[in-house]
C-alpha cells in the first residue's frame, strides 16, 4: 500500500507537469485520439484478475486524462459498467430492473437499460483501498479543503520514506490548520516507526490509534533512549484513553437510557398516572415508527423533512389509536387490571398481525437523514454518534414538554385531580371521562413520538413494540409508579448500569444482572425509587 | 432441552430393524397407494414455514417460493401425471408448535413431502416427528451441522460450505490476522463459532488474544458498546475482520452502529453468514458497501437460469422490487431434486424416494449442478459477495468447484471421526470410522455438553 501511494504520488506530480504542458499547447483537435486512448485504459479494467485491475487503475492514474478521477470514483462506486456491445457506461441509478445510464467518455445520456444487458466492472476491498488511496493522492492537490482533509486523514500510517520530502513541502504550503496538523502527524508516525526521536516527540499526546501503534512499535526499539521516550509517551496516552473510554461508556449509557425513557415515559402516564396496564403500548410505538416510514414514502428524496413532519404525525396517529383503544376496550374494564392486561395484550397481537398483513411482514427501510448519520468527533479517541445524540436531546425535550403539561396546564391539573380522587374531582365539575380520554391520548401520542425516534435506531417492523414493552414496564416500576421524574432517573440510570456492565459481563449477562438487580430492589422498596406520597397514593 | 438431546440421535441401532418393517409396510402401502393414485389424486406437498411471529420476516417468502414452484410444476403437467397440491400450515415462530404442525401434516393431511423450517431449534423440534412418522423434510437454511437424519434432506449449507471457506478467503485473499466472532446467543452461532475457533487455532495458528468472541440476545438493538469494543480490537495494528453470525433483525442496528462509529469495510470488514438480500431490504446499504457475506447463491449471480427464476418470482409476487435469496435457491434445488427422485422412483412413497434421491443431480441457479450426497447434504459452490449500495451483493470470490456438505465437522474433537451414509448397507447417520460402529460415539452429547459451557 505504501509503495503504491508513493508511486501514485510521483505519477501525479508528473501528470501535473504534463497537464500544464498540454494546456500550453492547447490541442483542441485531440479529443478523439484522447478517447481512443481512454477507451484502451478502461478496456484494461475489464479483466478477471483483481491484480490486473490494480495495474489498470495505476495506468489510469498515470494517464494525463483529466477525467481520471471521475472514472476512479465511478469504479469505486460500482457505477462503471459495460453494455453487451462493449460500450462503457456510467450507471446513474441502480435500483429496480432497468437502470438509466450515460456514456462514460462523452457524458451523453443513453436512456434506460436492463440490468441483464449490463456488466459491472467489479472491485473488491483491496482494490477499494487502492482506489481510495489513489483518489486521496489526487485530492491532496485539490482546491477543495474538505477533499484535502479526507485525503490527509487517509495518509496516517500510510507514509513511507519517498513521500516524506513531498509531504514536508506540502505542509509548508498548506493553509488549512487541520490538513497541516494531519500531514504533520502522518509524517511523525513514519518517523516514530523509524525510531526517530523527532517523530516520538511530535506524537506525544496524540490519541489516534495509528500513533499508538507507531509508538508501541518504537517502544520495542533496540535504542533504549527511543524505547523509553516512546514508552513514557505511550503511558500518558493510555491514561488519556482511559478517561475517554469512561466518557464514552457514560455517553453510551445515557443514550441507551434515553431510549428507555422515551419508551417508558408514555407508559408512565397511562400506567403510572392512570393505572391502566396497556400491553399494546409497544404497538403504539410501532405505529409511530411506521408513520415515519409512511412519511418518507410520501416525501421521497427528503428524508429529513419527512422525519421532522413525522413528529407531529406520529403523535397524532398513535394518539388517535390510543383513543380508539380507550373508547373501544379499556373504558369497559375500569378497575379490572387482569382483564385490561389480557385485552390490551390481545390488541397488541391484533395490531402486529394487522401491520403484517396490510403492509408486510418484512421490515421497512427508514432512511436516516444526512445530518443524523456519522458522529461528532471530540478527539481521536472519542466520537459521539449523532443519531443517538439527537435521540438523547429529543427524549429530554419530550420529558420537559410532558412535565410542563402535567404541572402547568389545566389538563395536567385535572389529570392529577382525577387520578388522586375521582369522585371528588367529578363533584368539583371535572368531566372525568374526558380527562381519561385526553390522558390516554397523551400517553399514546408520546409512545408514537418514541416510535419516531426508534425508527432511527432500530428495525421498523411488526415486532418493534414487543422488544420494548418489558423494558418500559421495568423502568416505570423501578422509577416509582406515577412519578415522571422517577421514570427519567430510572431510565437513565438503568441505561448507564447496563452499559457499564456490558463490556465486563457481555450483553446477555448484563441484561440478566440488571433484571436481578431490579427484582431485589423492588423487594426492598416496592414503590420504586421515588414513591408517591400522600393519602391518594396510600389509599 | 430434552427434545434437543433426543433429536441429535437418529436412533441408529433401531434403524435396521425398523427399516425392515418399514419396507414391508411400505410395500403393502405402496400397492394400495398406487391403486388410489390412478384416481388422479393430487400429490400433497406440505409447507411448514412461520407466517406470523418473529420468523415470518424470513419464512413467508419461502412459503411463497414453494407455492410458486408447485404452480410451475403443475403448469408443466404435474408429476407422474398427477397434479401437486400445497398444504400450508402456520407454526407461528413457536418451536413446539412446529412439531405439532408437522404431525398434523403427516398424520392428518398425509402429505408426501414437507418443505420447511428456518431456525435450528425448530428443526430439532420437528426431527423426532418426521422420524417417527417416516416423513420427508427438506430443510433449506444454512445450519451448524452435527446432524444427519434418515428423513431430512439438508439443502442449505453445512459449516464447511459456508463458514470455513469464508474464513479461508479472509486469511488468504484479504490477509486478516485478527478475528472478532460476533453472534446471536443460540445453537447455530455457538456451534459455528466453536468450529471456527478450533479451525483458526489448529489450522492457521491464530493466537488466543487475536480471537474475540461475543454473544448478544435475539433482537439486540443497542450495539454501541460492542461496536466500540470491536473498533478498539481492530486498532491494535493487525488487519482485523468480524465474523458475524448475528441473526435476522439485530443486524440492522448492528450495521447502523458500525457505520455511525466510522468503521468502514476497508478497515474492518464484516463477513456475515445470516445476512442476505432479504435482510438487506430493511437497511439503507449506502454505508455498508464492501462488507461481506458468504452464501451459496446471490441474486446478482450472472446466469440465465437465475434471471428466469428472478423474473418468475417478480411475476409471482407482483412486486417489482422483490428479491431472491439463498434459502429460496435451496428450496428450488430441493424441490427439483425431490421431483426428479419421484420421477425416477415412479412413486411418491417415502422409502423409495429416499433411496432414489441419493445421487440425483439438478441444476442450481449459479450455472452449476447440485447433487444429493449419501449423507443427505448437497454439493454447493461457495460464493463471497460484497454488499453494494443497491442492496445486492457483488461476487468477489468463489470456490473453483462445488463443495460437498459435511454433516460432521472435521474440526470438533467429538465429531471428527463420524460420517453419515444413508445408502445400503451402512444406513447410518453417525458412523464412527475409528471403531467402525454406528452411533457408538458420544459425539452428539459431547458437542452439546460443550455448548452448554
Amino acid at each position: 500500500m505504501r509503495r503504491f501511494l508513493s508511486l501514485a504520488l510521483l505519477c501525479f506530480l508528473l501528470l501535473g507537469m504534463t497537464l500544464t504542458a498540454q494546456a500550453q499547447s492547447t490541442d483542441a483537435a485531440s479529443s478523439s485520439t484522447n478517447d481512443a486512448a481512454a477507451l484502451e485504459l478502461l478496456e484494461a479494467l475489464d479483466v478477471e484478475s483483481y491484480a490486473a485491475k490494480g495495474e489498470a487503475i495505476t495506468a489510469i492514474l498515470q494517464s494525463d486524462d483529466e477525467r481520471a478521477r471521475d472514472w476512479l470514483q465511478a469504479l469505486l462506486d460500482g457505477r462503471l459498467q459495460r453494455t453487451e456491445d462493449g460500450r462503457f457506461v456510467l450507471v446513474l441509478e441502480n435500483r429496480g430492473r432497468d437502470w438509466p445510464v450515460a456514456d462514460v467518455l462523452t457524458g451523453e445520456a443513453l436512456g434506460e437499460m436492463s440490468r441483464r444487458d449490463l456488466e459491472r466492472i467489479g472491485i473488491n476491498n483491496n482494490l477499494r483501498n487502492q482506489l481510495r488511496s489513489a483518489i486521496a493522492v489526487v485530492d491532496l492537490y485539490s482546491p477543495n479543503v474538505e477533499r484535502r482533509r479526507t485525503s490527509a486523514e487517509r495518509l496516517l500510517g500510510e507514509v513511507d520514506g519517498e513521500l516524506v520530502p513531498t509531504l514536508d513541502d506540502l505542509i509548508e504550503q498548506e493553509e488549512d490548520e487541520q490538513v497541516r496538523y494531519r500531514l504533520t502527524q502522518a509524517v511523525a508516525i513514519y518517523r516514530a516507526e523509524a525510531g526517530e526521536m523527532a517523530g516520538i516527540e511530535a506524537l506525544d499526546g496524540s490519541l489516534h490509534p495509528r500513533s499508538r501503534v507507531a509508538l508501541s512499535r518504537a517502544a520495542n526499539s533496540d535504542d533504549p533512549v527511543v524505547a523509553n521516550a516512546a514508552a513514557a509517551s505511550l503511558a500518558g496516552i493510555e491514561q488519556q484513553l482511559k478517561i475517554n473510554r469512561g466518557l464514552e461508556t457514560l455517553y453510551f449509557g445515557l443514550s441507551l437510557g434515553s431510549v428507555l425513557v422515551l419508551a417508558a415515559i408514555g407508559l408512565a402516564i397511562t400506567f403510572g398516572v392512570m393505572g391502566v396496564i396497556n400491553m399494546a403500548h409497544g404497538e403504539l410505538m410501532m405505529l409511530g415508527a411506521y408513520t415515519t416510514w409512511a412519511m418518507q414514502q410520501l416525501l421521497p428524496g427528503q428524508p429529513g423533512l419527512a422525519l421532522i413532519l413525522s413528529i407531529p404525525a406520529g403523535f397524532m396517529v398513535a394518539a388517535l389509536a390510543g383513543v380508539a383503544i380507550e373508547r373501544g376496550v379499556i373504558q369497559f374494564l375500569k378497575g379490572r387490571p387482569l382483564e385490561t392486561l389480557l385485552a390490551t395484550f390481545g390488541i397488541s397481537l391484533i395490531l402486529q398481525q394487522l401491520v403484517r398483513t396490510v403492509i408486510s411482514p418484512l421490515n421497512r427501510t427508514v432512511i436516516t437523514p444526512e445530518w443524523m448519520s456519522g458522529s461528532l468527533v471530540v478527539n481521536d479517541a472519542l466520537s459521539l454518534t449523532l443519531n443517538r445524540m439527537y435521540v438523547l436531546g429529543f427524549a429530554l425535550v419530550v420529558f420537559a414538554g410532558l412535565m410542563l403539561i402535567m404541572r402547568r396546564t389545566r389538563l395536567g391539573l385535572e389529570v392529577r385531580a382525577v387520578t388522586q380522587n375521582r369522585a371528588m374531582a367529578r363533584s368539583m365539575g371535572i368531566r372525568a371521562t374526558r380527562v381519561d380520554i385526553m390522558t390516554f391520548a397523551l400517553g399514546s401520542g408520546v409512545a408514537g413520538l418514541a416510535g419516531v425516534a426508534l425508527s432511527q435506531l432500530t428495525n421498523v417492523g411488526p415486532n418493534l413494540g414487543q422488544n420494548y414493552i418489558i423494558d418500559s414496564f421495568m423502568v416505570v416500576v423501578f422509577g416509582g409508579v406515577g412519578n415522571l421524574w422517577g421514570t427519567l432517573v430510572a431510565g437513565l440510570s438503568l441505561g448507564v448500569i447496563n452499559q457499564v456492565l456490558e463490556p465486563w459481563a457481555g450483553a446477555v449477562l448484563a441484561k440478566i444482572i440488571v433484571l436481578v438487580f431490579i427484582i431485589l430492589f423492588i423487594q426492598k422498596r416496592p414503590r420504586g425509587l421515588f414513591p408517591q406520597k400522600g393519602r391518594a397514593a396510600e389509599g | 432441552m430434552n427434545t434437543l438431546k433426543r433429536s441429535t440421535h437418529p436412533r441408529p441401532f433401531l434403524s435396521s430393524g425398523r427399516f425392515a418393517t418399514a419396507l414391508l409396510t411400505a410395500a403393502i402401502m405402496s400397492a394400495s397407494t398406487q391403486a388410489i393414485a390412478q384416481d388422479d389424486d393430487p400429490i400433497k406437498v406440505g409447507i411448514l414455514h412461520s407466517l406470523s411471529g418473529t420468523m415470518a420476516i424470513s419464512e413467508t417468502v419461502l412459503k411463497d417460493t414453494v407455492e410458486m414452484l408447485i404452480e410451475q410444476q403443475n403448469q408443466a403437467g404435474g408429476l407422474l401425471g398427477r397434479q401437486l397440491e400445497a398444504v400450508v400450515v402456520d407454526p407461528a415462530s413457536n418451536w413446539p408448535l412446529f412439531a405439532e404442525r408437522a404431525r398434523e401434516l403427516l398424520d392428518q393431511e398425509e402429505v408426501d413431502v414437507i418443505f420447511g423450517n428456518w431456525t435450528s431449534v425448530s428443526r430439532k423440534s420437528v426431527l423426532p416427528v418426521v422420524e417417527e412418522l417416516n416423513g420427508l423434510l427438506f430443510y433449506p437454511v444454512q445450519y451448524e451441522g452435527e446432524e444427519s437424519s434418515e428423513n431430512v434432506f439438508y439443502t442449505g449449507a453445512a459449516p464447511n460450505q459456508q463458514a470455513i471457506p469464508a474464513v479461508e478467503y479472509l486469511i488468504n485473499e484479504v490477509g486478516i490476522e485478527r478475528f472478532a466472532l460476533v453472534g446471536t446467543d443460540y445453537v447455530y452461532p455457538r456451534t459455528t463459532n466453536r468450529i471456527l475457533e478450533a479451525f483458526l487455532k489448529d489450522e492457521h495458528g491464530i493466537a488466543d488474544e487475536d480471537i474475540m468472541v461475543n454473544y448478544t440476545p435475539f433482537g439486540h438493538s443497542d450495539w454501541q458498546n460492542i461496536v466500540a469494543e470491536i473498533r478498539r480490537f481492530g486498532e491494535e495494528g493487525k488487519p482485523t475482520a468480524v465474523i458475524s453470525t448475528v441473526n435476522g433483525d439485530a443486524n440492522v442496528p448492528f450495521y447502523t452502529e458500525l457505520s455511525n462509529q466510522g468503521i468502514d469495510a476497508a478497515d474492518i470488514p464484516v463477513i456475515a453468514f445470516s445476512v442476505g438480500e432479504q435482510e438487506l431490504t430493511g437497511i439503507d446499504t449506502g454505508p455498508l458497501v464492501g462488507h461481506l457475506a458468504a452464501w451459496n447463491y446471490f441474486m446478482s449471480v450472472d446466469n440465465d437460469d437465475n434471471y428466469d427464476f428472478i423474473d418468475a418470482w417478480i411475476e409471482y409476487t407482483g412486486d417489482d422490487m422483490a428479491v431472491t435469496n439463498d434459502p429460496m435457491e435451496a428450496h428450488y434445488i430441493g424441490f427439483n431434486m425431490w421431483a426428479e427422485a419421484v420421477r425416477k422412483a415412479g412413486t411418491t412413497d417415502v422409502d423409495t424416494v429416499k433411496d432414489a434421491i441419493i445421487g440425483v443431480t439438478v441444476p442450481n441457479l449459479s450455472g452449476g449442478y447440485a447433487a444429493m450426497m449419501p449423507n443427505h447434504h448437497i454439493t454447493k459452490p461457495v460464493l463471497i459477495g460484497e454488499i453494494q449500495d443497491n442492496g445486492q451483493f457483488d461476487i468477489v470470490w468463489q470456490t473453483p468447484s462445488t463443495v460437498a456438505g459435511d454433516a460432521w465437522s472435521d474440526y470438533l474433537p467429538g465429531s471428527r471421526d463420524l460420517i453419515a451414509d444413508w445408502r445400503k448397507p451402512m444406513e447410518c447417520g453417525n458412523f464412527n470410522v475409528v471403531n467402525g460402529s454406528c452411533g457408538g460415539s458420544t459425539a452428539a452429547e459431547e458437542a452439546e455438553a460443550a455448548l452448554a459451557e
